[in-house]
């Protein structure tokens, strides 16, 4: 959807357009994104029985968004970000479970224990680039995985986490069998972190963070402190995926290993590179696509499943290697040059 | 009479010496080419399973099956070079990480499809099963042979890179690819022949492997973890620090697993990340 | 009044010296050209100069601070910045992005995330101005992956300038810019500010000439000789160290 906005742009610009104008003309909505966002509701109206499966994809967009901040906008490949989502999940319900049962709160408190993490461990990751990075992420995901193993006592460790009750959404909508409260607070958390997270893509943040991402050797000689910019993007982006973690321990009420586990980490990347990291909406898309196909396949055993995500990858990575939205940005671009 | 402790290094040792032949073939790839290759174990499978299937199909005797291991996965890796890798030399890490990953994917099903997901049990010779004691300790007889294997892939190795003419072309390049460039070194060429032979010995690593930690589809990620530790731990392109990392990770391991079972696999991940918040480049790694 | 000054600056890489004992003076103002044939580490010494190469030994002062052990980007922000030999640009922004960018690191609000970057009006139109001045007004919102080459090396020197440096250090302005290009960049080197104190790297000959007002020439990491033009000229061990060259290396 960038290249669409940048060509609209600069043909717009050549018509006497101020830098200033051109640059707000960036981050203007567009209709498609409205027609988005209106589609969301449909599963009210012609999917009703699928609620709680729409209350997933809500959450996996959302844990697919703060991952592309980190990585497809600062250009940090991360192979255990659901470490903060199941930190997200946890605190969630463990708050939820022994101290107050208020939605909104239990948000924060999820977040807040990712961000934290987040904050500390961004000390380590600002430091490194390539293989060494990718390899510190994986073990501080790993790491934190055994530690939910092992910490049974707190997280029920292989058993779950179980005996969740949460109060009522604003003190008026309980969390009902159908899902219809969970898709609606998933939906609307969803909503207003990704208008944060498209102010901050807007933002001159958003753009520091694309040069990083661009061209890492430059900042430092642009005066660019780069690893304090990525430091503040990683606690956002665990930030936000912890709230994604928190969502999923209130709507389903249980936490289980497998929030925090890598092959959380590993899904989410392949939903993020599937719809087009760097997009915005490219991990929404991504986790639409990637949950309702598990979700029709979900009766193969999970090697199956893994070998067509294998395929995929394959198939992405030589031919689509911008994602599904990068393809289409480039169909748009050429029928557009005709 | 050697304290038991001396028995758990032994283990950790013989362990080690697995994970090394596993590894080097990825370290000194990574150095060389600096592409991350997470297939690497999918070929450690491929040698495994031929293993299997040559000795409880055909009744091979274990020994002869370890070459055609080698050989096997050697030409496996080959194939996907020319084919797949060879574009993605210049690419981003993630896409290499992608492409790497979706073959692995594509492995593991490949093999649970032929072979199911039970462990596979294969029939080691006579003389390689049991133990000799030595001041007390019972060292097995098969690790024995695997520390033996070990130290003869490591000499071999060694001498290649420092003797033969091939070996300096890879020095140089992994030293300076540019530079190695403008010598006049096919540097692409080098780079496809090890990559075919670190895929190899990981072929010959997944047979090995098969009497140790035992061999099912789950074998390409599952040992992934432990070779990505150490080719990070070791440094890239560095054949001795793949073996001192190889030991550490291995006695690591074992000692934890014997001492503090409680702590799991908790203990490699953190030795990992300690180590590569010390030296990022690893212990013997450069830049 | 010295701009920027090293004493004794040295790097090695194992035996290799690529830097030995540098002396350097550049007074406020200066068009200092730095030569020599290729291998000689004039590139290597603007890499120290500006801290993305650490050195055995010596000193950099910048006016009066000392920066020897300063970050790259603290350098930057004191006012010292260079060019790259070879494009070093944001492929995927614009030239006003990429200026604007620069103009917002430098004023501190990079930072901002809650802020739309449209609302930055100064920060803006300071960028436009930049680019104006290098004559890339016409082409501020193409790609810059999709700029002519001639355009990208402009883009280089906006955004070193963006950064309102004391001390610009320039590594091959026109490297790889066809002749009929190249006249741009020297029209823009030439009518930089007297304040701002400039040393080059250069190959071209009639070049060096035109613009520098002393010569420094380095052969083997080390400072071989320096001078007037006139003097280098003149001096037979420099026209044998470049064995009768005198248009590109």
């Amino acid at each position: 959807m960038d290249n669409i906005m940048r060509q609209d742009a600069s043909s717009a610009a050549t018509a006497r357009v101020t830098p200033q104008q051109y640059l707000q003309s960036l981050s203007r909505w567009r209709i498609i994104e409205i027609v988005f966002w209106l589609a969301t509701l449909a599963p009210y109206f012609l999917f009703p029985n699928y609620l709680s499966l729409a209350s997933q994809i809500a959450i996996a967009a959302l844990f697919a968004l703060s991952l592309d901040l980190i990585l497809g906008y600062a250009g940090v490949v991360s192979l255990g970000h659901a470490a903060f989502f199941g930190l997200g999940a946890y605190s969630a319900g463990i708050f939820a479970k022994f101290v107050w049962g208020e939605p909104f709160t239990g948000l924060l408190v999820g977040a807040t224990v990712a961000a934290i993490v987040g904050y500390g461990s961004s000390f380590i990751i600002s430091r490194f680039r390539h293989l060494t990075l990718i390899m510190i992420t994986l073990g501080l995901g790993l790491l934190l995985a055994e530690a939910a193993n092992s910490a049974h006592w707190l997280t029920g460790g292989s058993d779950g986490f179980q005996g969740i009750e949460m109060w009522p959404v604003l003190g008026l909508f309980s969390f009902d069998l159908y899902g219809k409260t969970a898709y609606a607070y998933a939906l609307g958390v969803l909503f207003v972190l990704f208008l944060g997270a498209r102010r901050l893509v807007n933002s001159p943040f958003g753009l520091a963070l694309r040069g990083i991402r661009e061209n890492w050797v430059r900042m430092p000689a642009i005066g660019a402190q780069s690893r304090a910019h990525i430091r503040t993007a990683y606690t956002i982006s665990a930030f936000m995926a912890g709230v994604a973690g928190a969502v999923l321990a209130q709507t389903t009420q249980t936490v289980s290993l497998e929030s925090i586990s890598f092959q959380r980490s590993a899904d989410v990347l392949v939903m993020l590179v599937l719809g087009g990291a760097g997009r915005l909406y490219g991990g929404l898309v991504g986790s639409v696509i990637f949950m309702i196909a598990r979700d029709q396949f979900s009766g193969i055993a999970p090697q199956y499943w893994y070998f067509w995500i294998g395929v995929l990858l394959v198939m992405v990575v030589t031919f689509l290697p911008n994602g599904i939205l990068g393809g289409l940005s480039k169909i748009v671009a050429r029928w557009r040059s005709k | 009479m050697l304290p038991p402790v001396f028995g758990v290094l032994f283990d950790g040792i013989a362990y080690g010496m697995l994970l090394f032949v596993l590894s080097v073939g990825l370290s000194v790839t990574l150095g060389l080419m600096n592409f991350v290759n997470l297939a690497h174990c999918a070929f450690a499978m491929l040698g495994g399973y031929v293993t299997v299937t040559l000795v409880n199909q055909f009744h091979w005797p274990f020994l002869a099956t370890l070459p055609v291991a080698f050989v096997a996965a050697a030409a496996a890796s080959v194939v996907l070079e020319r084919i797949l890798y060879r574009r993605l030399y210049r690419a981003s890490d993630l896409d290499q990480v992608l492409l790497t990953i979706g073959i692995a994917f594509i492995s593991v099903a490949v093999a649970a499809y032929f072979f199911g997901t039970l462990q596979q049990p294969i029939q080691t010779p006579e003389f390689l099963r049991g133990a000799v004691n030595m001041l007390g300790i019972g060292l097995g007889k098969y690790r024995l042979f695997l520390v033996g294997v070990a130290l003869v892939v490591t000499v071999l190795l060694i001498a290649g890179l420092d003797y033969t003419r091939f070996g300096a072309q890879v020095r140089a390049a992994v030293d300076n690819q540019r530079m190695a460039r403008g010598l006049g070194i096919d540097v692409d060429r080098t780079f496809a022949i090890t990559f075919a032979l670190g895929s190899g010995l990981a072929g010959l690593g997944g047979s090995l492997a098969i009497d140790i930690v035992g061999l099912d589809p789950s074998f390409a990620f599952t040992y992934l973890v432990y070779v990505l530790i150490i080719v990070s731990v070791g440094g890239l392109g560095s054949i001795a620090g793949s073996f001192a990392a190889a030991c550490l990770i291995g006695i690591s391991d074992i000692a934890g697993k014997y001492y503090v079972p409680e702590l799991g696999a908790f203990l490699i991940y953190l030795v990992m990340v300690i180590v590569l918040m010390w030296r990022p480049a690893g212990l013997f790694g450069r830049r | 009044m010295t701009a920027l000054a090293t004493r004794g600056l040295s790097k090695t890489f194992g035996s290799l010296v690529v830097a030995r004992d540098i002396e350097l003076t550049l007074p406020v103002g200066a068009r200092y050209a730095l030569i020599g044939p290729n291998g000689a580490g004039k590139t290597t010494l603007i890499n120290l100069i500006t801290g993305m190469l650490a050195p055995n030994a010596g000193q950099i002062t910048l006016g009066n601070d000392d920066i020897t052990g300063l970050e790259p980007q603290e350098r930057v922000r004191r006012g010292l910045a260079r060019t790259f030999q070879i494009n070093t640009l944001f492929a995927g922004l614009n030239p006003l992005e990429a200026v604007t960018l620069v103009v917002m690191e430098r004023r501190g609000i990079a930072r901002r995330f809650w802020q739309n970057i449209a609302d930055n009006k100064e920060a803006i139109e300071e960028a436009y101005s930049i680019l104006e001045k290098l004559k890339l007004g016409d082409c501020a919102y193409q790609t810059t992956r999709e700029l002519p080459y001639g355009r990208q090396r402009l883009l280089e020197i906006a955004l070193a300038l963006a950064t309102k440096p004391k001390v610009l250090l320039l590594d091959e302005p026109a490297a790889g810019v066809p002749q009929e290009e190249s006249g741009e960049i020297f029209e823009v080197v030439g009518g930089l500010s007297n304040d701002l104190t400039l040393l080059f790297i250069e190959h071209d000959m009639h070049v060096v000439f035109r613009f520098a007002t002393h010569i420094i020439v380095l052969v083997g990491g080390a400072i071989f000789t320096q001078g007037s033009p006139a003097q280098i000229a003149a001096d037979p061990g420099v026209r044998e160290v470049y064995l009768g060259k005198r248009h590109h290396g």
